[in-house]
């Protein structure tokens, strides 16, 4: 049974306030892109939106429909009895499995990964997802909202059924805040990541105040790099730390037949979301 | 709602994936009916249980206040492989009733601490303790027909006091060393299908309807031991077996409880000393 939510007028829309961003579920990537409070507040999130598949899809595509969707594994979308689908094997984690988007870190038993663009934008501004049914509410970090195969193999979150996520949250706490955002993939538009990283940090003489960073299509769920977070503090943002950064955070990676090229991929994408490059863009 | 889930491989042959989930509820279930209406059983229809004969007169002075029943290596087996299949169904069922954790790892390193245990049991039992008492002899046969002609109310002998084992405790041991070895054969082979330190990973060791029916195995057996355990569990408090169970704790069980279930010349024990712990009453 599919139910149609466009007539709920609460899901959608941002409402601004004190206490940060209320972004609907039901929101579209464009509306999130182009809204003024959240390019000049929040910019991580409005590049990350804006770098979600292709302008006709984000005119329809919701937000909430983006940090809600499946794997893009092949073998499970196309129906194989994999463990995603509730069989006993990962027929990507095979000798001669087509593994060159899958996962270097996280990975049990399955090594699809969250194809997700928002969602390591929203984790570093530590947004907060609000889940409603018919037994209440409950609101959760978005670093909580995703969870991995270690967790539960079938799905990417953790809704439940009969449970709908309503609402995005943005607090105010990161507002502002020197931010990086880079998505790497096959061709410019209408692509899913291969890897993308999200920065937010507050600098203090130049040298890293304190700082959020998540990468995301490295696992099956957005990954924020705590050590990383927790190693940089006190230091310059600079090349040099990035590059320290960028070593901590591949540390564990194991790579499939066809994925290796992903370990120094995700080095350099934390590196440059540390250090900044020419080719990327501070905000 | 088929008993085992079937699916269509690449190749298009149709293949068992898993067990139908739901036999864990009816594993549980069934474990909870049977507890009700052998609770009920005895509690309101039971006769007294009678042996065929009193014990000699001469026999209580050559038997110590406290017999030797489980060595500490048979106790520290015992509750070590209980401790691993409690933490197997919990890992393997839990998720599945809706408590989500990360329990691969969890599970995989308790069916290797079970495999280490089970082994060990196997060499001591075979070595240092009497092999045979664990297993039915005739006159367990003997008596367990006995007895079960007298249930349904037909004339039959009184059965002799046990051995070193009741006939129910060799029955249990026997079923749960089946069950067992078979979550451990399968589970060694599913250790292949995952990342561990230990093996390296080989989904292709077996066909895919031979990885099915392992599965189904692990899963059946599993289920199975739901069950059992739920029943072990019972029988282990109830009143009339708390004495097997402190003997499983403390090492021993008293003359009068050994005299009263067990007959000294199919278990013959001697003085032995049973030194006091701190755990000991």
């Amino acid at each position: 049974m599919v139910v149609d939510l466009s007539g709920v007028d609460e899901l959608r829309g941002i409402r601004v306030s004190d206490e940060g961003v209320e972004i609907g579920a039901m929101t579209t990537l464009t509306e999130v892109e182009q809204h003024p409070v959240i390019r000049e507040k929040y910019g991580v999130l409005a590049e990350a939106a804006s770098m979600v598949a292709s302008p006709q899809i984000r005119n329809q595509g919701t937000i909430g429909g983006n940090v809600s969707q499946d794997t893009r594994c092949w073998y499970y979308r196309a129906g194989w009895p994999c463990y995603r689908a509730g069989g006993n094997i990962c027929y990507a984690d095979t000798p001669e499995g087509r593994n060159r988007e899958h996962a270097i870190l996280g990975a049990s038993r399955c090594v699809a990964v969250n194809p997700c663009d928002t969602a390591p934008a929203l984790i570093v501004l530590d947004a907060k997802f609000v889940i409603r049914s018919r037994k209440g509410e409950r609101v959760i970090d978005a670093e909580d909202y995703f969870i991995g195969p270690d967790v539960d193999i079938t799905r990417l979150h953790v809704l439940q059924p009969g449970e709908l996520l309503t609402t995005i949250r943005v607090p105010p706490t990161w507002a502002g805040a020197r931010f990086y955002f880079e998505k790497i993939r096959d061709r410019n538009v209408w692509d899913f990541p291969l890897l993308n990283v999200a920065s937010v940090m507050f600098l203090s003489n130049a040298r890293i105040d304190r700082m959020r960073i998540a990468v995301n299509a490295a696992a099956a769920r957005p990954l924020r790099l705590k050590s990383v977070e927790v190693a940089v503090r006190g230091m310059p943002a600079d090349a040099a730390t990035g590059a320290l950064a960028g070593k901590l955070a591949v540390e564990g990676a194991v790579p499939l037949q066809f994925n290796a090229y992903k370990i120094p991929l995700m080095r350099n994408l934390v590196k440059r979301a540390i250090g900044g490059v020419e080719e990327g863009r501070w905000a | 709602m088929g008993l085992i889930q079937w699916a269509t491989d690449p190749w298009g042959l149709s293949v068992p994936i898993h067990i139908g989930w739901f036999l864990i509820w009816v594993a549980a279930i069934a474990g909870l009916a049977f507890l009700i209406v052998h609770a009920t059983y005895l509690r309101y229809f039971a006769k007294p249980r009678q042996f065929a004969a009193e014990q000699p007169a001469s026999i209580p002075d050559e038997i110590p206040a406290r017999v030797a029943r489980h060595s500490i290596a048979a106790r520290a087996f015992h509750w070590i492989m209980a401790a691993a299949m409690l933490a197997l169904l919990f890992t393997a069922f839990l998720p599945r009733a809706g408590f989500e954790f990360d329990w691969v790892t969890y599970h995989w390193i308790a069916g290797l601490v079970l495999t280490a245990s089970v082994l060990f049991h196997v060499v001591h039992a075979s070595f240092w303790l009497d092999f045979r008492s664990i297993w039915p002899d005739r006159i367990d046969m003997k008596d367990a027909w006995h007895r079960t002609l007298a249930f349904f109310g037909r004339r039959a002998p009184l059965p002799r006091r046990f051995a070193k084992y009741p006939l129910e405790n060799q029955l249990y041991h026997g079923v749960i060393m089946i069950v067992g070895v078979a979550v451990i054969v399968t589970g060694i082979f599913m250790m292949f299908r995952i990342r561990t330190t230990l093996f390296t990973r080989n989904p292709y060791l077996f066909s895919d309807l031979t990885w099915g029916m392992i599965y189904v195995l692990n899963g059946l057996a599993g289920v199975g031991l739901i069950a059992l355990i739920m029943v072990h569990i019972y029988f282990g408090l109830r009143p009339e077996k708390l004495p097997i169970t402190r003997s499983m704790i403390f090492g021993w069980m008293s003359r009068e409880f050994y005299l009263h279930e067990h007959d000294p010349a199919r278990w013959v024990v001697t003085g032995t000393h049973v030194p006091r712990t701190p755990f000991q009453e």
